[in-house]
Formats: C-alpha cells, sequence, structure tokens
C-alpha cells in the first residue's frame, strides 16, 4: 500500500508524516513520530488512553485516520508542560498519587484540561461524567476527581 | 484501501456508485473505524466527506434547523437555539458515548449506522426528523424514520448517503424528551428507550403527540396509537394508561444479555410515561 504525505501541526510546530490511508492518528503518532506518550488501550474508543485534542476537541486517536488529520491542529501530552515546567495537572496528578501504573495517565490528562479549559469550576458529577471514556483500572478514580478539583481549584486561583 | 475526499457531493455519489469493492462512508468514524479495527471490515474504498459545503454546519432554515451530516454531538449540545427547539432529540445525541465519542460521532452516522438502540433516533423519529440524501441521480429528502431497515441495515441505494438532517419548526407550547435505560449511568447501550414529543393549546391540552421506542424492534418504532391516546388530554392518568400498553403492544424485542422481552416491554412504556411528562412539562403544561 502506498503512503500518503500529510501536513499538520503538532503541539505548535508543522509536522509532516507519510502514512497509509488504514493507519489511525494513534499508529502516526506512536509508530511515525515517536511521540508514545498516547497509549494505546482497546484501539476501539472505549477507553480514552489515547486522547489527544484535534482541532480544539478531546477524540481518541484510535479513532481517528492519520490521513484525515490533513490541516489539523493536534495537541498530545508531550505538549502538556512548557518546557521543564509541568501543567498544574500533570504536577498535581504526582503530589497526590493520582495514578498507579500510569498509562490511562496520559489521556486523563488531555481530556481533564480539555475539560477545565471548557468548564474551570466543575462539580465531582461533571469531572466523572466528562471522564466517563477514560478507563483507569487502578485507582478507583477517587484520587483522579480530587486531583482534577485540586488542579482546577490552582488554575481559578492563578 | 483508498481514501477519498471528493471534490463535490456529485463526484461522491459517482465514485460509491462506480467501486465495484466495499465502500464506506466516514463522518464520525466512531463505528466505521472501530468495525476496521476489527476487521469485520476491511474497505477498498473510505469516502470522507466533512469537508463539503454545510457538512459541519448547523443552519436555521424554515423556522426548524439543518443540522449537517457531519455535525458532531458536543456542537449540537452547544448550540442554544437548536438545544431550546428540540432538547429530546440533543439529549438523545448527548447520550451517545464518552466526550471523545461526541467530539466526533454524528446523528446521521448513529442513523445510518442501523441500531435498533441508537440514542438520536427515537426524537429524531418523533421529531418528523427528514434526511436529506445524495445520490448518483440527485437529491431527494426521506423521512428519518424510513432510513433503517433492520439492525445493521439502511434504506440507502448503493451510491447515496445522507448531507443533512432537517428538524422541522414547532409551534408554541411543544417541547419533546428522551430516555433510555442503561444498567450503568453513562457509556452504554440503551437495553430500551422511548421518545415523546408534544404540542399543546394554551390551556395544556395535547393538539399534537409523537412517540416512537428504541431496542424493543428491529427498528426505532414510531408508535402512533400511543401518540393519539394523548391527544385531546392533558396527561391524565387514563390516557397515560393508554400511551403505556399502545407501547407495550408495539414493543416486538428479543432476548439478550442486556435484558429479555419481558423486561425491555416493560422499561419501554414506563420510559414513554416518564419522557411523555417531561416533554408535556418543558412544553409549558402543568402537570
Amino acid at each position: 500500500m502506498k503512503t500518503i504525505p500529510v501536513e499538520t501541526t503538532i503541539n505548535g510546530d508543522s509536522t509532516e508524516f507519510l502514512c497509509h490511508a488504514d493507519e489511525s492518528l494513534l499508529d502516526v503518532l506512536r509508530d511515525r513520530l515517536g511521540m508514545t506518550g498516547s497509549k494505546e488501550g482497546c484501539g476501539t474508543g472505549d477507553c480514552g488512553a489515547c486522547s489527544v485534542m484535534l482541532n480544539g476537541r478531546v477524540v481518541c486517536s484510535c479513532l481517528v485516520l492519520g490521513v484525515e488529520t490533513q490541516g489539523a491542529e493536534i495537541e498530545t501530552i508531550e505538549g502538556m508542560a512548557n518546557g521543564e515546567e509541568l501543567h498544574p495537572l500533570q504536577r498535581v496528578f504526582l503530589e497526590e498519587a493520582a495514578l498507579q501504573c500510569g498509562v490511562c495517565t496520559p489521556g486523563i490528562l488531555v481530556a481533564a484540561k480539555a475539560l477545565l479549559e471548557k468548564n474551570p469550576d466543575p462539580t465531582d458529577t461533571e469531572v466523572r461524567y466528562w471522564l466517563a471514556g477514560n478507563l483507569c483500572r487502578c485507582t478507583g478514580y477517587d484520587k483522579i476527581i480530587k486531583a482534577v478539583q485540586t488542579a482546577a481549584a490552582e488554575m481559578r486561583s492563578a | 484501501m483508498r481514501y477519498v475526499k471528493p471534490e463535490s457531493f456529485e463526484a461522491a455519489a459517482t465514485l460509491l456508485r462506480n467501486e465495484d469493492g466495499i465502500a464506506r462512508i466516514l463522518a464520525g468514524g466512531t463505528d466505521v473505524l472501530v468495525q476496521l479495527k476489527a476487521e469485520m471490515v476491511e474497505p477498498d474504498l473510505m469516502v470522507d466527506l466533512k469537508h463539503l459545503p454545510g457538512m459541519r454546519d448547523i443552519v436555521a432554515e424554515d423556522g426548524g434547523f439543518r443540522v449537517g451530516a457531519a455535525v458532531c454531538g458536543a456542537e449540537m449540545g452547544e448550540d442554544a437555539a437548536l438545544k431550546a427547539m428540540w432538547p429530546g432529540v440533543v439529549e438523545g445525541v448527548e447520550l451517545i458515548g464518552s466526550s471523545q465519542v461526541q467530539s466526533r460521532a454524528t446523528m446521521a452516522g448513529n442513523l445510518c449506522t442501523g441500531s435498533p438502540a441508537g440514542d438520536s433516533v427515537p426524537a429524531m423519529v418523533t421529531a418528523g426528523a427528514v434526511a436529506r440524501v445524495q445520490g448518483p441521480d440527485g437529491v431527494r429528502d426521506v423521512p428519518v424514520v424510513n432510513i433503517p431497515t433492520g439492525p445493521g441495515k439502511n434504506s440507502l441505494a448503493k451510491g447515496e448517503f445522507i448531507t443533512s438532517i432537517f428538524l422541522p419548526a414547532r409551534p408554541d407550547n411543544a417541547s419533546d424528551a428522551y430516555l433510555r435505560f442503561i444498567p450503568r449511568t453513562e457509556m452504554d447501550i440503551a437495553v430500551s428507550s422511548a421518545a415523546v414529543s408534544l404540542a399543546l393549546d394554551g390551556d395544556g391540552v395535547v393538539t399534537d403527540a409523537h412517540v416512537a421506542v428504541g431496542a424493543v424492534a428491529p427498528t426505532v418504532l414510531l408508535v402512533k396509537e400511543a401518540g393519539d391516546t394523548l391527544v385531546g388530554s392533558k396527561l391524565d392518568d387514563a390516557e397515560i394508561a393508554g400511551l403505556v400498553s399502545a407501547v407495550e403492544a408495539a414493543c416486538n424485542p428479543i432476548t439478550d444479555k442486556r435484558g429479555t422481552i419481558e423486561f425491555r416491554t416493560k422499561t419501554a412504556g414506563v420510559l414513554a410515561k416518564r419522557a411523555a411528562h417531561i416533554a408535556y412539562s418543558r412544553a409549558g403544561g402543568q402537570a
């Protein structure tokens, strides 16, 4: 199968890649661009471990074709920290131990950031519903919800 | 697999008609890319239509709204005017999948995928929504209720696809509602579901009523008798009982891991009753 050239912007940088027509954005990110922060859990849009921002909306990158992203703006977990300075969500997740194995964490951070940009002061229920598509099999979610709320409070007062 | 972004709807229809292999249309991709991954289907041709005119737009038209076939669920939820006119349609769409799925999944895709449990379909049916279908020989308008023909099947011919869905204008004192039963609180497939759309006169008497149920037959069902029962009433106990028995009589479900025939039939009636009360209250009726 021949490869198709695609031009996108990823984390603010113009990025060109070649991919097959049936290759997912997740496979492009991980296997062609070496950006392995986005994880493959299920590959069928159920677990959210591959969450990225596509033109300002959170999507499962396993349910996007690489070729669809011609001209698109993509943000991944790799672009979340500002150089060495972690995003408040990243820092609070570490401080409050809101992860164990960590496979779901990049997707949860990307999705939580999208929520807080839309709704800076969510209720616990709103956080739970928003993150319902991000499965975690370790934590039981309570620490994740609490960490999102701590980071949200910090970001509101910043 | 070839990936093509046609220059026009006409070109897309011709391309699809002339394809000898397996072709799929890509809108939100939340069904078709799952099927690809699972190797349930290996298309020879994937046609992406999202870039074509109107596909991503919600436009006011004749007092109602035309929703492009590639408008995602989140975009519908963010449209205050659309939500005010058709709250039941929008709440059905918003129940589909996660935040991530809402960023991609479309009402037209939910319709074409042909699931009897599609969350956006019952309220589209009770709204009298009409799909605009592009084909190789031109454009036709098809009532949404006539699109699905069975699980995973629809009435579109080779080369045809939906470009938009029209939600018509509605009178004052009218509203709709959609409810589903799932054993969890989110991210699940309806065991049964019901939508009700009502119009009232100035005294709160129902002048027009439509009832549809999902996941209780091979397709979403419009239950005309159930709607007719409500007309002329203020949803008093006798009419509500008539609604429930008309819904139960129309149900023709299967037993599977999500629910039994008896459970689906019973809950469809209960959901129709509750949705009727919500629609009545939204329409300004005093219970």
